[in-house]
C-alpha cells in the first residue's frame, strides 16, 4: 500500500578496506508514520546507520531506499540532525532559521520552527557558538522540523536536552508525527526515554540488527518466565536463562503454550533489550508476517 | 477538557491508563455527553507519548460506545458512565462510613485495605480487554 520509508538490503558500511565492519548484513523495513527506537550500546553503528539513510554516507555493500528512492534524491523530504548539532556557529538563532526558510522554498513551516526556538527562551540574535550544547540542539532541531521533512532522522537528539526540554520537544515531536503522520527515526542509548514515544524497535548490536519490529508485538512475542531449577526450557527459543538458588529465571520466545506451573510476565521494553544486548549469541527471531500495512 | 496523566512506572499499559482516566472524568462527571476530547495532537504534545497510543485509547472508548470520533471534528462524548457522581446519595453514605472508620481510628492503609477487600468480594478483578489490532489511520480529529 504504502511505500516504507527506509528499507534496507544487506546494508554494510566499512570505513576503510582492512577496518572492522562499522554495520553489516543490516535488512529491515520501516512503515512510513512510524516513530522509530534506534536503541544499541555504544559503537553498535547507530549513527552510522542513520547517515546511510541520511546519504551521508555510501554503503559498502547492499542498499538503502529511503521514501521509495535513494537518499540523494530523497533528501529534500528528510531532516537529519546529527549528534553533533552541525550549525553555522557564527549566524545568529534568527538568521539560522531564515537560512532554512531560504534552502527550503515552498515547504518551509515557519510556525513550528520559531515555536522551537521560543520554548527555549533563546535570543534571536545570539550567535549560534554563544549557545550551550542544549540551545544549540534546540535550534538544529527547529531547523529540522521546520522543513516540515516526511522522515525525521535524529541522532541521539535528547543527549544534552534538561528533562523539561526533553519532555517538551519529545511532544513536539509526537505532535508532529500525529498532525503530519511523519516518520520519525531516533536513536539513543537511554532505553527508558524512549518506551513512550516510540512504536518501533530497531535493535542494534556489534554492527548487525539484533531486532526489528513494532514494539507491541516484539513485547507480545516474549515473556519472563520463572520455573523450577534444572526445568528444561526446550523447545521454547530462549533469549536469557539464570539460575538463582532453586529458581530459574528466563525470557523466551514461546514456541507454544507453556506449562501451567511456570510464573510467567511480560518484560518490559527494557528488559527486552538488555536480555538480547547481554546475550550476542540469540538469535532474532523470523520476521513478523507483514500486518502492519494491511490494517484500515 | 482533560488533562491526561500519565504515570511510566506503575506496570499500567499507557494506553490502559488513558482509557481508565476518561472513565474516571466520566465517573465523576468532570466530563459529560457532548464534551470534546482532547485531539490526540494535543494529548501527545502534552504528554510526549506516541500519538498510536492515544488513537489506540481512544479506539478503545470508542469500542465500549463512551465517545464518538466525529470526522473533521474531533472525539466526543457519547454518554456518561456509572450512577455515581459526585453528588449522589452513595457519596454521601461513604462521606458517613469514611468519617466513622476514622473516629474508630483506622488509618488511611487500613481504610484503604478494608474498602478494597470489600470491593473484592463484590465485584470480581477483571482483566483488560485484549488490544485491538494497531492501525494506521490518521489523527480522527
Amino acid at each position: 500500500m504504502t511505500v516504507p520509508a527506509i528499507e534496507a538490503d544487506a546494508l554494510g558500511k566499512r570505513f576503510g578496506r582492512r577496518a572492522a565492519w562499522a554495520l553489516r548484513d543490516c535488512s529491515f523495513r520501516l512503515p512510513a508514520g512510524r516513530v522509530c527506537a534506534v536503541v544499541g550500546p555504544n559503537g553498535a553503528g547507530k549513527s552510522t546507520l542513520l547517515a546511510l539513510a541520511a546519504g551521508l554516507l555510501a554503503p559498502t555493500e547492499g542498499t538503502v531506499t529511503v521514501l521509495g528512492t535513494d537518499p540523494a534524491t530523497a533528501r529534500p523530504r528528510v531532516g537529519f540532525v546529527d549528534q553533533g548539532k552541525p550549525l553555522y556557529p557564527q549566524l545568529g538563532v534568527a538568521e539560522t532559521l531564515r537560512m532554512g526558510a531560504d534552502l527550503n522554498p515552498g515547504r518551509w513551516d515557519a510556525d513550528t520552527a520559531d515555536r522551537v526556538v521560543a520554548g527555549g527562551d533563546l535570543d534571536p540574535r545570539a550567535r549560534i557558538r554563544s549557545l550551550s550544547g542544549g540551545q544549540r540542539t534546540r535550534v538544529a532541531l527547529a531547523l529540522a522540523l521546520g522543513k516540515r521533512p516526511e522522515l525525521l532522522l535524529l541522532d541521539e537528539p535528547m543527549a544534552d536536552l534538561d528533562p523539561l526540554a526533553r519532555h517538551e520537544l519529545m511532544g513536539v515531536l509526537m505532535g508532529q508525527a500525529a498532525e503530519h503522520g511523519t516518520t520519525i527515526v531516533m536513536s539513543s542509548h537511554v532505553v527508558a526515554e524512549l518506551e513512550d514515544s516510540c512504536d518501533h524497535l530497531l535493535l542494534i548490536g556489534g554492527g548487525r540488527v539484533r531486532l526489528a519490529g513494532e514494539i507491541d508485538d516484539l513485547l507480545a512475542a516474549h515473556t519472563r518466565v520463572s520455573a523450577p531449577a534444572e526445568t528444561d526450557l526446550a523447545p521454547h527459543a530462549v533469549v536469557e536463562a539464570r539460575t538463582t538458588g532453586r529458581r530459574l529465571s528466563a525470557l523466551l520466545r514461546p514456541s507454544g503454550p507453556l506449562p501451567g506451573d511456570w510464573r510467567t510476565g511480560t518484560p518490559s521494553l527494557e528488559e527486552l533489550v538488555l536480555s538480547y544486548l547481554r546475550n550476542p549469541g540469540a538469535l532474532a527471531p523470523a520476521p513478523a508476517p507483514d500486518t502492519t500495512e494491511t490494517a484500515a | 477538557m482533560i488533562d491526561y496523566r500519565i504515570d511510566r512506572h506503575t506496570g499500567v499499559a499507557t494506553y490502559v491508563q488513558i482509557v481508565q482516566q476518561t472513565k474516571q472524568a466520566l465517573r465523576l462527571g468532570l466530563l459529560k455527553p457532548g464534551d470534546k476530547l482532547p485531539t490526540a495532537r494535543e494529548v501527545v504534545e502534552a504528554t510526549a507519548v506516541n500519538p498510536n497510543t492515544v488513537l489506540k485509547a481512544y479506539r478503545e472508548l470508542e469500542r465500549e460506545g463512551l465517545v464518538e470520533a466525529r470526522r473533521g471534528l474531533g472525539t466526543f462524548v457519547r454518554r456518561s458512565l456509572g450512577a455515581a457522581p459526585a453528588d449522589s446519595p452513595l457519596r454521601a453514605e461513604l462521606e458517613e462510613w469514611a468519617s466513622q472508620a476514622r473516629e474508630a481510628g483506622l488509618e488511611r492503609e487500613d481504610v484503604a485495605a478494608l474498602f478494597t477487600a470489600v470491593l473484592d468480594t463484590h465485584y470480581p478483578a477483571h482483566t483488560p480487554d485484549p488490544a485491538p489490532a494497531k492501525t494506521s489511520e490518521g489523527d480522527p480529529s
